[in-house]
């Protein structure tokens, strides 16, 4: 469970968060929506404690942030960002090992090791794991982030469009796998950009406009027609389409 | 395993460089030989594995290949510190303070300047062209502030400052040589017992604070390691620019690996290997005195124009 307490934020002088207090519940899928710009990732960015904020409280399971020691929070929270460019050559082995550092400090144990093959295995990266990163395609390597957090193994998991450069098969394949985390009782906290996805797989929805909190609420509540046209001022039409709520914007 | 080859072969190479240099053109009482070239040989190899360290160090915090603590103004900066040492104290008080003062308290100037200037620097600055730009600023700013200062102080001092001022591998200031030498490898193997975290580091400063690595604090303490160890180098041999960029290449194209449990030995001792073979090549059999330095910076300007030129490629 991640509480915010009117948080806000600025990036370089300029306020981009305002008075920010959401609930973001244990063992729930919670997707954050909105425009460009409405400040999804410094939201997610703030709460896994990349960024300052400028005021307000940020508390996990009820403990302020700040107090948690950073190698302790390492253990408790996982985050996957955006511009995730690594400098050093490494294979996706290597980076998904990283992943197990907050646990092992870098000697990696067979259990470790085990965890490792396992989120290899579960992002569908088993066939070329020792391939050097900078040798494989943009949605290869974005699959082989995601599996670097999966296999940090914490209680909160946020992902920062997690679906960017994913072909639809594999953009499935993570949205089952935030949806198995979520399950299995861990904080998932998703920025997504397609709002069908959001409302086939999340519990919880968060839209953001301009900064500050437009709606919260369970999934059905927030992805509506009325919401969603206000929420980005253009017309958008939800259907239904074989039990699913499918988002159209023609 | 291409690294650990790699090892042996560089340790192998820095055993015959040290065996011809304590050995070629010996003539006489060979106790007296080897006590005397003995203590040079220590400074040259504390020279390299400082050289090597600060830049490998460095160039994990800034994550980037070309810069340097030489190429950002480093030993422009403890240079520096030892004019305006000399402009405060006078001659007569250095000299007075003898070489272990002098050199804590040269030491101490860099440390604090090195924390306040590159500290804020690092955590900023990702843009790497504004990084290279910045290192020169300063590197100018720092040597015209040097030669202001030798300006005004009194000639008799100026020429205490001056051979400090140029690259040197001949003349070594022998009281320093022992102290310098324990420093070194002090900060040396505390450098290696966190080369797992450095693995880390190298990810950049938000992938290894989400790994639960206090980047800040962490890049404030190796700072001050890189600091201590450009100031042994300079007030050993004085500035050598390219020499770190050169050691740091080489290290890096053998290694194949990412890994600091790698890459910190062997550019140790690829960077003992090179300084000693040349000293040896030049004093021994050429019996040039002077070229050293200035050979070994011409090399390593052509490997920093080769990896500016390249990166401009890609």
């Amino acid at each position: 469970m991640i509480e915010t307490r009117a948080l806000s934020v600025a990036l370089s002088g300029k306020p981009v968060l305002a008075d920010i207090s959401v609930a973001l519940p244990k063992g729930r899928l919670t997707a954050l929506v909105g425009p460009n710009g409405a400040g999804k990732s410094t939201l997610l960015m703030t709460l896994g404690r990349l960024l300052e904020p400028a005021s307000g409280d940020i508390l996990i399971d009820g403990r302020d942030l700040r107090a948690v020691p950073p190698r302790e929070l390492a253990l408790q929270l996982s985050i996957l960002r955006q511009e995730g460019a690594i400098g050093p050559r490494l294979t996706v082995r290597d980076l998904v090992s990283f992943g197990r550092y907050p646990h092992s400090h870098g000697r990696l144990t067979a259990a470790d090791r085990l965890e490792v093959q396992r989120a290899i295995d579960r992002l569908d990266l088993a066939g070329f794991a020792d391939r050097y990163l900078d040798t494989l395609s943009g949605g290869q390597k974005q699959r082989a982030q995601i599996a670097m957090v999966l296999a940090q193994q914490t209680d909160v998991i946020l992902l920062d469009e997690p679906l960017n450069n994913l072909d639809l098969a594999h953009a499935r394949r993570v949205m089952r796998i935030a949806r198995e985390e979520a399950d299995a009782g861990r904080t998932v906290i998703v920025v997504l950009h397609d709002l069908t996805v959001a409302a086939a797989y999340a519990d919880h929805v968060v839209a953001m406009k301009a900064g500050r909190v437009a709606a919260e609420g369970p999934s059905e509540e927030v992805i509506s027609e009325e919401v969603l046209s206000r929420l980005f001022e253009t017309d958008v039409s939800v259907a239904e389409v074989g039990g699913r709520r499918v988002v159209l914007t023609l | 395993m291409r690294a650990a080859s790699a090892l042996i072969l560089a340790g192998l190479a820095l055993a015959v460089a040290c065996l011809a240099y304590l050995s070629l053109g010996a003539r006489g009482d060979w106790g007296f030989v080897l006590m005397f070239r003995g203590a040079r040989l220590v400074a040259l190899l504390t020279v390299a594995l400082a050289v090597a360290l600060s830049t490998m160090v460095f160039q994990t915090l800034a994550a980037n290949r070309i810069l340097t603590p030489a190429i950002m103004g480093f030993d422009a900066l403890f240079l520096l510190g030892q004019s305006l040492l000399v402009f405060t104290l006078s001659g007569v008080g250095v000299a007075a303070l003898g070489a272990y003062v002098t050199f804590g308290l040269e030491t101490a100037v860099m440390l604090l300047a090195a924390l306040l200037l590159f500290g804020t620097l690092l955590r900023r600055g990702q843009d790497i062209s504004r990084m290279i730009l910045t290192g020169i600023v300063f590197g100018i700013l720092f040597r015209s502030l040097t030669q202001l200062l030798n300006r005004m102080i009194d000639p008799n001092e100026f020429t205490m400052i001056q051979s400090a001022a140029f690259a040197r591998f001949n003349n070594v200031p022998e009281g320093l040589t022992w102290i310098t030498a324990g420093l070194t490898v002090a900060v040396g193997i505390w450098l290696m017992s966190k080369h797992r975290q450095l693995d880390v580091m190298a990810l950049g400063r938000a992938a290894s604070m989400t790994l639960g690595v206090d980047h800040d604090r962490q890049t404030r303490r190796l700072l001050a390691a890189v600091a201590l160890l450009v100031s042994v180098s300079t007030a050993l041999v004085g500035p050598i620019v390219f020499f770190g960029l050169l050691v740091s290449a080489l290290a890096h194209g053998l290694a194949g690996s990412w890994r600091h449990a790698v890459l910190l030995p062997l550019s140790a001792l690829l960077a003992g290997c090179i300084l000693v073979a040349s000293q040896t090549l030049f004093e021994r059999v050429l019996h040039l005195q002077t070229s050293v330095a200035v050979v070994i910076e011409a090399l390593g300007g052509l490997v920093f124009l080769a990896m500016i030129l390249r990166r401009r490629k890609t």
